[in-house]
């Protein structure tokens, strides 16, 4: 574990000197362990000079920052109100058959995390979907099982 | 001769196959030995002809869309590359979608390079910056101030009075954020100006630094946006290199630099406050007003916190000249709008048009009503805050205060069409839910109030004590819209309040019970 302390040393190190640094470095822990490890929090609570609960807080408020490593796979399902207009609950469904979980959850082999997101600014070509950062609009059910064959496990 | 073909590389373009377009179009031209240059632009905002295929003809540029990868090869064949083909839009300018709206804001966006600084001057970006290095603050101030321009996030706060508070505020730092934090569903405007015309979000945010004295930006962008903000971060590179930011900006005496701020998910942090916490590294919870941010804000200095769209508006402003803004509008709303038509819609995308246009011509004429065919049975203006109107209420002018006096808000200028299968109470309970997964907790009347009104409208789906429930409802919208902090909970009555009164028989209630439900709601 001493090596998670090391990579987050170093990653905090390259935001010395920027004012206000936690969510960017929480962003870049996230982004380099692809979740923010317990072990990393004392090592940005001590180079913030703020307390470990400060950060722990920091880290449960905002959805994006994970405690738990997430599936390889990432699938966003728009749930707000444009693409409900559109049928977003069939896309759900059709998520959900197909990759075998339900929304909120990590398939067991660790392959795809299926998440609802509120809103990906994609409302007039709704219904909408993020698979690993990339958009997907004007969904169907069809495409939804298209889409979640195609992700590789 | 290199035909030049212009495809968005804008998100929503991309979600729909705009980057499988522009890689068949050049795998069709070399297969015919044809030169092209692919030029990614953003996208015009007529996102129904997505993805929009330009060419450059003589006449001018020819569209072409929607376009699937799979025609591509037909469509080149038939001569899309000289403009023509049975398919042709005609000139792009010429869409009626496009060409009814008056782009003050947006009048570059689709139709430049946005990663060339170059193509944004050739085009007219960079006058107003230019203007305003050369005017005392003050003057810049003067005519933000007579232009009229309103807080486009919703609030409708007259920019000019923000500025001129954080200008004669006494500090020795002072700081510019811009709010691209937008959350609201149907809302799509800042991010497809990011990704369309960056340099004009810069050159906004520079001029406010210029007015208010401040000598550094941050441009606060969620993190459901990355082709957004891999274009901003890519512009303000390019804009420090260019001398428009940095030490002397623009030429002049100031010194203004723009750190952009990636969001993690927390709808509440488009609340300026709550913003504010978010870019200082805390939770992002709502502040008690006063101080204002005007006053003491970012890291305790005098903030100008602007939507996007605000900012956005300013260099037209400084450009054209306050006059120019002010001359279209309606009463106390100057200016333009850029309206976001979305959901169930024929025609969605985003419509720049002067206040005063009502809902019901977006809806039925410039959206053509919904795209599944079916009858509108409501839309919601002004995002998941905002309320729900019937088409008995289309007649309503899109304007701060015409919304305001019908119990709704224009908010950041979304309109999400439902179409008759939408059931109202689902809706009203779908406002709670959301209010109560993105409340941040700091105010008792949102936190609790958001769950406790989500079990009631369970309970009035279930047909338990309906009318009892539908009174509880009200009484509980009452306390969360006087007594919450900012608007998350202060406004989820609106959706909530909005549905019972206009369609009460979703609830399983008598038409007469909603009647007095809306004759309360409008007392109070």
């Amino acid at each position: 574990m001493q090596e998670t302390e090391k990579r987050t040393a170093a990653i905090v190190a390259r935001f010395a000197g920027v004012e206000g640094a936690t969510l960017p470095i929480l962003h870049a822990v996230q982004e380099a362990f692809g979740h923010v490890p317990r072990e990393s929090i004392p090592v940005i609570a001590a180079a913030l000079n703020r307390t470990r609960a400060e950060i722990h807080g920091v880290v449960s408020f905002y959805h994006d920052f994970r405690e738990e490593p997430a599936g390889r796979h990432h699938v966003r399902v728009c749930r707000a109100e444009a693409c409900r207009a559109m049928g977003s609950d069939r896309i759900v469904a059709g998520f959900e058959t197909a990759l075998g979980i339900t929304l909120g959850s990590t398939s067991a082999d660790g392959a795809v995390t299926l998440e609802p997101v509120y809103c990906l600014g994609l409302c007039a070509t709704a219904p909408s979907a993020m698979i690993d950062g990339k958009p997907v609009g004007r969904l169907d059910e069809a495409a939804a099982a298209r889409l979640a064959r195609e992700i590789g496990r | 001769m290199t035909v030049r073909l212009f495809v968005p590389a804008d998100a929503a373009a991309i979600a729909v196959g705009a980057d499988d377009v522009a890689l068949a179009l050049a795998a069709a031209a070399a297969r015919i030995g044809r030169s092209v240059e692919i030029v990614r632009t953003g996208s015009r905002g007529a996102f129904f002809l997505e993805p929009l295929v330009e060419v450059e003809t003589a006449s001018g540029r020819v569209g072409f869309g929607p376009v699937a990868a799979g025609d591509v090869e037909s469509l080149v064949a038939d001569g899309l590359l000289d403009g023509i083909g049975a398919r042709s839009l005609g000139l792009v300018e010429d869409v009626p979608f496009l060409k009814a709206q008056t782009r003050f804001t947006f009048s570059r966006c689709g139709v430049i390079d946005p990663a060339s600084l170059d193509d944004y001057r050739a085009q007219g970006g960079g006058l107003g910056l230019a203007r305003a290095a050369a005017m005392a603050p003050a003057e810049i101030v003067a005519a933000v101030s007579a232009s009229g321009l309103r807080g486009r996030g919703g609030a409708g706060f007259p920019t000019g009075i923000k500025w001129k508070t954080v200008l004669d505020a006494p500090g020795a730092r002072k700081f510019v954020v811009a709010n691209a934090d937008e959350g609201d569903s149907g809302t799509f405007a800042d991010r497809v100006l990011m990704e369309g015309d960056p340099f004009a979000v810069i050159e906004g945010m520079a001029i406010a630094g210029l007015a208010t004295g401040a000598s550094r930006g941050y441009l606060y962008i969620r993190s459901e946006y990355p082709h957004a903000i891999a274009r901003m971060e890519a512009a303000v590179e390019t804009a420090r290199r260019a001398g428009w930011l940095g030490d002397r900006i623009a030429g002049s005496g100031h010194a203004f630099d723009i750190e952009i701020r990636v969001g993690a998910g927390a709808y509440v942090c488009g609340e300026e406050t709550a913003l504010i916490e978010s870019i200082e590294g805390n939770r992002g919870e709502v502040r008690a007003k006063p101080p204002l941010p005007a006053l003491k804000g970012l890291f305790g200095a005098p903030t100008v916190v602007n939507n996007l769209l605000s900012l956005a508006a300013v260099p037209f402003i400084l450009a054209e000249g306050p006059e120019a803004y002010a001359a279209v509008g309606c009463g106390r709303s100057r200016g333009t709008m850029p309206v976001q038509i979305a959901g169930n819609v024929k025609r969605g995308g985003l419509f720049e048009v002067a206040f005063g246009i009502t809902l019901g011509e977006l809806v039925e004429e410039i959206g053509g009503g919904t795209a599944t065919g079916r009858p509108v049975k409501a839309v919601q203006v002004g995002g998941p805050l905002g309320a729900y109107f019937p088409p008995a209420l289309f007649d309503t002018p899109f304007d701060y205060e015409a919304f305001a006096a019908r119990d709704g808000l224009i908010g950041h200028g979304g309109i999400v069409v439902f179409d008759d299968t939408v059931q109202m109470d689902a809706m009203a309970r779908f406002a709670f839910e959301f209010c109560a997964i993105e409340s941040c907790g700091k105010c008792t009347p949102c936190r609790i109030g958001s769950t406790r009104g989500r079990e009631t409208l369970d309970a009035i789906i279930a047909g338990r004590d309906v009318s009892k429930n539908a009174a509880l409802v009200e009484e509980l919208c009452d306390i969360m819209r006087f007594g919450s902090l900012c608007a998350l909970g202060g406004f989820t009555p609106y959706p909530v309040m909005s549905a019972l009164r206009h369609f009460p028989r979703d609830f399983g209630l008598p038409e007469t019970a909603a009647a007095k439900a809306a004759a309360r709601e409008t007392a109070a």
